[in-house]
């Protein structure tokens, strides 16, 4: 084992997802520390053009696994491409974005290669030659700070906690990983649907969501026109969700998505304890509401105590003349 | 066909509990304790498919002695019997050390099915099955919104949710199915059923009847360990902006690209 980090990017259709390069950010700062050498790679069918964006990173390698049999996805031989990758670069830490993908493949190529696995963490960080991770738990009512007993270690880390790097440096070499794959059991036949929306809502710098306020699926249009014009992805309480008003891929919270954003605004939103585990760690807050003893006020940094039917259109022009 | 279907338990606090911190632990006096809301919809899955198909539904838990409490709650919403893996020298690992544990019961229950939730509400580790589906050289499909098994029984095809994007995997059995908010509604136990419950078999399984090498599990055998464990940090107290919604929007529009420069 080395004492070099490797980060395995995720793409989708349009490129490298940004939480891939706010990993290599993250991994140069930990190889600052354990001082070794920080390498990306990459997975999937027809990847290059994601494997020469992360080249151009500052990442001192990139290994790519790129396989017919990864063409579909399927756990079994995305894992086994992994653990390939991860024997190759011999790194002492792995990281992977705690996106549904990363969480889900970082915990079977863990599993294959008998490594610690810390997911959806919001810190990492040397000390004493160790690896520190922090953690919300409990529905963001506890902070966890745990520690790798040993080297080599998988790390998740949720988007938005720290800056993306540019790819425009000098490319690193590209080093092709061959992979034996096993005919998978399980495999995605079809995809039904891909998010609708521009803006990925795990990895949106602003997120607007609307809950029960907006009284029904029409009563998300200025929800939507908000987002839309500050370049925002949209959100939902379950409330909303559960009454159908709004697509299930849309819900905040302890038991939808995770988010981080830079700026957080719910309208119609009371701020039950399992809508705050989603949200609480965005770094601006904003609550539309009309009930001023709505438990959303206690942690927004700003509340308007109004009808979100008249607030939402009047922020909306307002922050049109903004420009 | 009836199907042997094995889910996954945990005990976890309920979500709405105040969670109090001393010397780095969680106070677990006087905390409401609940099956993780996750794994109860795979254990509503698990209770409809031997409703359609026949079978058996096996509960297996592992945490400590005061979690028979929350086993019975699933014997009473229809589980037919339960494991319960019990034993202080299991205590203190990590995922990995639990799925070691659970992956060497599952080898001792035959089963066709084991269903289990995404994450656990506690930690949100969200990789427990996924490790036991590896050690156990199974199929698993993650984050599950709608299943049925297929005619020949020998295959189910899943529809699943993650980052966004819906997708249907088919997968043979037997496998490991991890469910998600949305697989369905959770059923409420009966008086009957609480009552039944009692006479329903729970089986204690400690580290020896599960033939687990003491240096392999709990404290000695994680690679994770908790160090501190701390209340959020508390946020700022917040402005109210008053006026109308006209004058209101155009200040918190001024204060978000003047004062807090997200916009
Ligand atoms: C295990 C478990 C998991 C859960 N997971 C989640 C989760 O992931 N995400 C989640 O969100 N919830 C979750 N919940 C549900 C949660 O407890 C709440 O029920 C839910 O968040 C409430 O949604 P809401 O705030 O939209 O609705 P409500 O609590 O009904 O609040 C609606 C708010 O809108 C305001 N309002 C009404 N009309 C207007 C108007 N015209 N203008 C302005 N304001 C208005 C009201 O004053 C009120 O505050 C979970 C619950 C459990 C038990
Ligand atoms: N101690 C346990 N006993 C039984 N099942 C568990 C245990 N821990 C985790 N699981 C299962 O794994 C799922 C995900 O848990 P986790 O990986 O801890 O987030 C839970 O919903 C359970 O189905």
């Amino acid at each position: 084992m080395s004492n070099d980090i490797l980060i395995i990017a995720e793409g989708r259709a349009e490129g490298l997802r940004k939480v891939s390069l706010e990993l290599v950010n993250a991994a140069q700062q930990l190889s600052t520390a354990l001082g070794g050498q920080v390498f990306g790679a990459v997975v999937g069918k027809g990847v290059s053009a994601w494997a020469e964006t992360l080249a151009k990173t500052g990442v001192s390698k990139v290994f790519v696994a790129d396989d017919a049999g990864l063409e579909k996805f399927a756990p079994e031989s995305y894992a086994s491409a992994l653990a390939e990758i991860v024997r190759a670069a011999n790194p002492a830490v792995v990281l992977f974005g705690a996106s549904g993908w990363g969480k889900e493949l970082s915990a079977r190529a863990a599993a294959k290669l008998g490594w610690g696995l810390v997911t959806d963490c919001t810190e990492a960080k040397i000390e004493n030659g160790t690896l520190l991770l922090t953690r919300p738990i409990y529905a963001g009512k506890a902070i966890a700070q745990v520690r790798a007993k040993q080297f080599p270690v998988m790390v998740s880390l949720r988007p938005n906690i720290i800056p993306p790097v540019e790819a425009n440096h000098a490319p690193a070499p590209i080093e092709p990983v061959s992979v034996t794959l096993k005919e998978p059991r399980a495999q995605v036949v079809e995809t039904v649907s891909k998010p609708k929306s521009k803006v990925d809502l795990g990895e949106a710098s602003i997120v607007v969501s609307g809950g029960r306020g907006v009284k029904g699926p029409e009563g998300f249009v200025p929800v939507q026109e908000l987002a839309d014009t500050l370049g925002a992805a949209l959100g939902a309480s379950r409330a909303a969700v559960d009454a159908g008003w709004i697509d299930y891929t849309h819900q905040v919270g302890q038991t939808g998505k995770t988010v981080a954003p830079k700026l957080y605004i719910a309208a119609g939103i009371s701020g039950a304890i399992q809508h705050l585990a989603g949200m609480s760690s965005s770094q601006v807050i904003v609550a539309i509401n009309k009930d001023p003893d709505a438990p959303i006020f206690k942690i927004a940094d700003y509340g308007i105590v109004g009808d979100l039917f008249q607030v939402l259109p009047a922020l909306n022009e307002q922050v049109k003349k903004l420009g | 066909m009836p199907y042997n279907i094995v889910v996954l338990l945990k005990r976890v606090p309920d979500t709405e509990s105040k969670i109090t911190i001393r010397d780095n632990a969680v106070v677990t006096e006087g905390l409401n304790f609940v099956l993780d809301p996750y794994a109860e919809y795979g254990l509503e899955k698990a209770l409809q498919l031997v409703e359609q198909h026949g079978g058996k539904v096996t509960a297996v838990l592992f945490g400590p002695e005061d979690a028979k409490e929350t086993i019975r709650k699933a014997l009473a919403v229809g589980a037919d019997e339960a494991v319960h893996i019990v034993d202080p020298a299991l205590e203190g690992g990590d995922a990995g050390t639990t799925a070691h544990v659970l992956a060497a019961a599952l080898k001792k229950i035959p089963f066709d099915m084991v269903w289990a939730g995404k994450q656990a509400v506690d930690e949100d580790n969200a990789q427990v099955p996924l490790r036991v589906a590896e050690l156990l050289d199974l199929p698993h499909v993650n984050s599950i919104i709608e299943f049925e098994i297929s005619a020949d029984g020998k295959s189910a095809r899943c529809v699943r949710e993650v980052d966004g994007e819906r997708d249907v995997m088919v997968t043979t059995l037997p496998a490991i199915f991890t469910a998600q908010q949305g697989l369905g509604e959770i059923r409420y136990p009966s008086l009957k059923g609480i009552m039944g419950a009692k006479k329903k078999p729970i089986t204690d399984w400690n580290a020896a009847a599960l033939g687990l090498d003491p240096a392999t599990v709990g404290k000695a055998g994680a690679q994770i360990e908790m160090v501190a464990l701390m209340p959020p940090p508390a946020r700022p107290p917040g402005k109210i902006i008053p006026g109308d919604a006209e004058t209101a929007a155009k200040e918190l529009a001024r204060l978000l690209r003047e004062e807090a420069k997200v916009i």
